[in-house]
């Protein structure tokens, strides 16, 4: 009776460990600190309609406020990594090595798929609408849904710390047979699949939502080769999304098989073949980097032109360059494991691809460097994000295409020159990119600038603190060193470099605290300059176009209204914005059309519910609770069927009141 | 935004979504045409399958498309009977279709040839099954539709619905075609 309504879930699954007893500590005063603060400021109405908000731009900063909170647990992670390299490798104490495993695969899965990914599409998600002149993107309510379900994968990679007390303990990949139940016995890997499969669905509908946003609701005029790069990048990361997220849910959904219905794909018995998930798991995998990095190379794109006051070089063939990307991409897999046994033949061929990628990345660093050259440039902050993107993602590339070549990937797989790599690749490319974008799109979002003398520091100490942790991993790496190890023996002398590379940590963690005290310094100063002009509420038309920017979003006020736009502007040309100011300028007239009725999406919790039951159903499977399962997934149809009833999803705001809204700005 | 750009883009997303399943359905034929071969202890394809069975399968589910395609164009033509008609026909065949599959997997099951047996038989059940499963939801579809047409008509709203309802049923038959080709007739060659 207790197995029918329990499954596996036993009193055993609570916390009693120091780290689950710690995180679920931490979490659960957070939860009530929230709490706290809502009912002291007398403020759930308004935190459920930013719940229930159909509204991109509520949706992105939502996007990015959890992305922020996962940082803050993948950058714990990882400094447990480097602590236990650093000061424990060659003593008896310091964390177990499995407790070890668990860290590094939760430091890499939270990482990619809630850091990077959160951020991505919370930029994507405020800005693109802005920037192709829509109000809205095509499904808003499955954008609400994609959040969800996103948050949903979040509470479920944080939930084992709480009921179950193990992750997988795999890497990030989770490859079988390590992954198989037979070795691999407990719910980490079944909580690692869930909250993949969950925030997973969410990925997909959201690159299904964006792809049909830009290619069916730009402004009149607005060609695709009128497009910003940011739209186009992001166009581009979208067709990626929607060809490589289905390849993972088979995946996932086949080692769960192997896990709940006692299959066969990958064991090591009975026919399985684990070699299959290497390749299915990668075909996802490395295109994954590329739906990360692409986005990225769009908002330097944006950041380079604008802050050289110049337009982008080469426009015609960054374009080209990001589709040969995007399409090359689908093509270089094999890469990551070219140790597996293809054989030389298959082998050349995916290194040959691997290097050809290069190629068109090439391009897109001269074009922005060109685009620099004859240009007068502003260095404010984002350009030195810019800056230390290029010399580190050149650097870290460089080191790429020399693993291309499978003679010398044979001596570098699975070394810490590899871990060096990427996160050369990831923290140089993706994140410098997010650093930039923010800081960029800030005054856009909330109407002021953050403080620039922080945000530099703060880069500095990122950069330094980078090559200061990252250049001991390539020397180590060439040197022999094997990543994912808990222990390396005294005799190799390499503590030294470890302890170096932990410096650099702590340097990293100064720029993060830099970056904090960056957004409190911001909003205290902009109180104060407000205070002196005597009003929050009108800080100048200037405040609209801080950075005298080239593209559609600084069209509109900063913050923007809810609806975006109250007139679809048209558009003539690339950088409309920057062409419609220097129309002005020389004041040639521009015709102001009729306002007209506005019609907006409602809020809906229906993306909340929905999510809440597929949350259950992946709860249900991980604990094996057959009943749950199928309540959830009678839920899920439930909700579905609901909201497809439901032919009042709008609501319309009459030309009147549109005008008013305006004349008020 | 008027009613046919609002269906221009629900329509291009419903695409989008039907390619992406399609690229699931692809890894599922993939680890089939790399499994098939692995079949430990237990039967090959060719001792297991039986053709005239799966003919007959075949022909109900490509009927059943041909009634789906029928009840779009009374849809087209606003004859809301026809369109319970030939929605029930369909939902019919689509049922005996799923019937005879959940008899063939309880044969199988019953001879002791399950999916634990080998890596074969995991992806033939999984590639099947799938397939199988998408069919039990377009059959759930298909009595909603017949309770939105009944309860609002052939409306704009309720057209669009069924028209990805029918693109959804013929994209399931034409995975089946590729279903019955790559696992059941390539079984005997």
């Amino acid at each position: 009776m207790q197995q029918f309504i329990f499954g596996k879930l036993t009193l055993a699954a609570l916390p009693h460990e120091w780290y689950t007893i710690g995180a679920t500590i931490f979490m659960t005063l957070g939860l009530i600190g929230a709490v706290v603060f809502l009912t002291y400021f007398k403020r759930w109405k308004w935190f459920w309609e930013w719940c229930t908000s159909t509204d991109p731009k509520k949706i992105g900063i939502m996007y990015i406020i959890v992305a922020s909170l996962m940082l803050f647990r993948g950058a714990v992670d990882a400094a447990l990594i480097w602590a236990q390299q650093a000061f424990f490798s060659t003593a008896n104490t310091g964390l177990s090595p499995d407790h070890f495993q668990q860290i590094f695969t939760a430091h890499g899965t939270i990482m990619i798929f809630f850091v990077t990914m959160g951020f991505m599409f919370g930029l994507m998600n405020y800005i693109i609408p802005l920037q192709i002149g829509a109000r809205d993107v095509a499904f808003p309510f499955l954008n609400t849904l994609s959040l969800w379900l996103y948050i949903a994968g979040v509470v479920f990679i944080n939930l084992f710390f709480v009921i179950g007390g193990d992750f997988a303990a795999t890497g990030w990949l989770a490859y079988p047979p390590l992954s198989e139940l037979q070795y691999s016995p407990g719910v980490g890997v079944d909580y690692w699949i869930w909250s993949l499969q969950i925030s997973g669905l969410g990925s997909l509908l959201g690159g299904i939502n964006l792809l049909v946003t830009i290619l069916k609701m730009r402004a009149p005029g607005m060609t695709l080769m009128k497009m910003p790069l940011f739209t186009w990048t992001s166009l581009c990361s979208m067709v990626l999304i929607i060809s490589a997220f289905p390849l993972l849910a088979a995946t996932l959904l086949l080692l769960f098989l192997d896990r709940y219905l006692g299959m066969h794909f990958f064991t090591s018995n009975l026919g399985g073949n684990p070699m299959m998930y290497v390749n299915l798991i990668w075909t996802w995998g490395h295109p994954e980097v590329y739906i990360l990095m692409l986005p990225s190379f769009g908002i330097f794109s944006e950041v380079v032109a604008a802050f050289s006051q110049k337009r982008l070089f080469g426009y015609r063939s960054m374009v080209l360059a990001t589709i040969a990307i995007t399409m090359l991409s689908l093509l270089v897999w094999l890469h990551h494991f070219f140790t597996m046994g293809a054989g030389a033949d298959v082998n050349a061929f995916f290194g040959i691809m691997t290097m050809i990628i290069a190629i068109p990345t090439g391009i897109k660093v001269f074009s922005w460097i060109f685009t620099m050259y004859g240009g007068r440039i502003i260095f404010a902050s984002p350009m030195y994000w810019f800056l230390g993107f290029i010399s580190t993602f050149t650097f870290g590339g460089m080191a790429g295409v020399l693993m291309a070549i499978p003679p010398a990937d044979f001596q570098l797989h699975n070394s810490l020159f590899l871990v060096g790599h990427f996160h050369t690749m990831v923290i140089g490319g993706a994140l410098f990119g997010v650093f930039a974008g923010i800081t960029y799109w800030f005054p856009k979002v909330t109407g002021f600038k953050l403080n620039e003398r922080l945000g530099k520091s703060a880069f500095w100490c990122w950069i330094i603190g980078f090559f200061v942790s990252f250049v001991p991993l390539y020397i180590l790496g060439f040197m022999g060193a094997t990543r994912r190890l808990d222990h390396y023996d005294a005799a190799t002398g390499w503590q030294p470099l470890f302890i170096t590379s932990a410096i650099g940590l702590c340097l990293i963690a100064g720029g993060v605290a830099l970056q904090i005290l960056q957004i409190i310094v911001s909003i205290k100063q902009r109180k104060q300059k407000a205070d002196a002009n005597g009003d929050l509420s009108r800080l100048g038309r200037a405040e609209a176009d801080p950075w005298n920017g080239r593209t559609l979003e600084w069209a509109t006020s900063s913050p923007p209204p809810f609806y975006n736009f109250a007139i679809i502007p048209k558009v003539q040309s690339r950088d409309d914005f920057w062409e419609t100011k220097l129309r002005r300028s020389k004041n040639q007239g521009i015709r102001e059309s009729e306002y007209e009725d506005i019609v907006m999406p409602k809020n809906t919790a229906m993306g909340i519910y929905l999510s809440a039951f597929i949350f259950l159903v992946g709860f249900a499977f991980v604990w094996h609770i057959h009943w749950l399962a199928i309540a959830g997934l009678i839920g899920s149809i439930a909700v579905v069927l609901i909201r497809a009833f439901d032919e009042e999803t709008e609501y319309t705001i009459p030309a009147a009141e549109v005008a008013k809204m305006e004349a008020k700005k | 935004m008027n009613h046919s750009e609002v269906s221009d883009k629900t329509t291009l997303g419903f695409w989008v979504y039907l390619m992406t399943d399609l690229l699931t359905f692809g890894v599922l034929f993939a680890t089939y045409a790399v499994l098939k071969g692995n079949i430990a202890s237990g039967p090959s394809a060719q001792e297991l399958f039986s053709l005239p069975f799966v003919l007959t399968e075949t022909l109900i589910l490509l009927t059943s498309s041909f009634t789906a395609g029928m009840a779009m164009l009374a849809v087209h033509h606003l004859k809301k009977n026809q369109v319970f008609a030939w929605l029930s026909i369909t939902f019919l065949l689509g049922i005996s279709f799923l019937a005879m599959e959940v008899w063939e997997f309880n044969n199988l099951i019953a001879e002791g040839h399950s999916w634990r047996t080998s890596a074969f038989l995991s992806s033939f059940f999984t590639l099947v099954g799938t397939h199988g499963l998408h069919i039990a939801v377009g059959l759930l579809w298909m009595i909603v539709s017949v309770v939105m047409v009944w309860s609002r008509g052939l409306t704009p709203f309720v057209s669009s619905k069924l028209a990805r309802l029918g693109l959804f049923w013929h994209f399931l038959d034409i995975v089946w075609i590729f279903i019955f080709t790559f696992v059941y007739l390539y079984a005997h060659v």
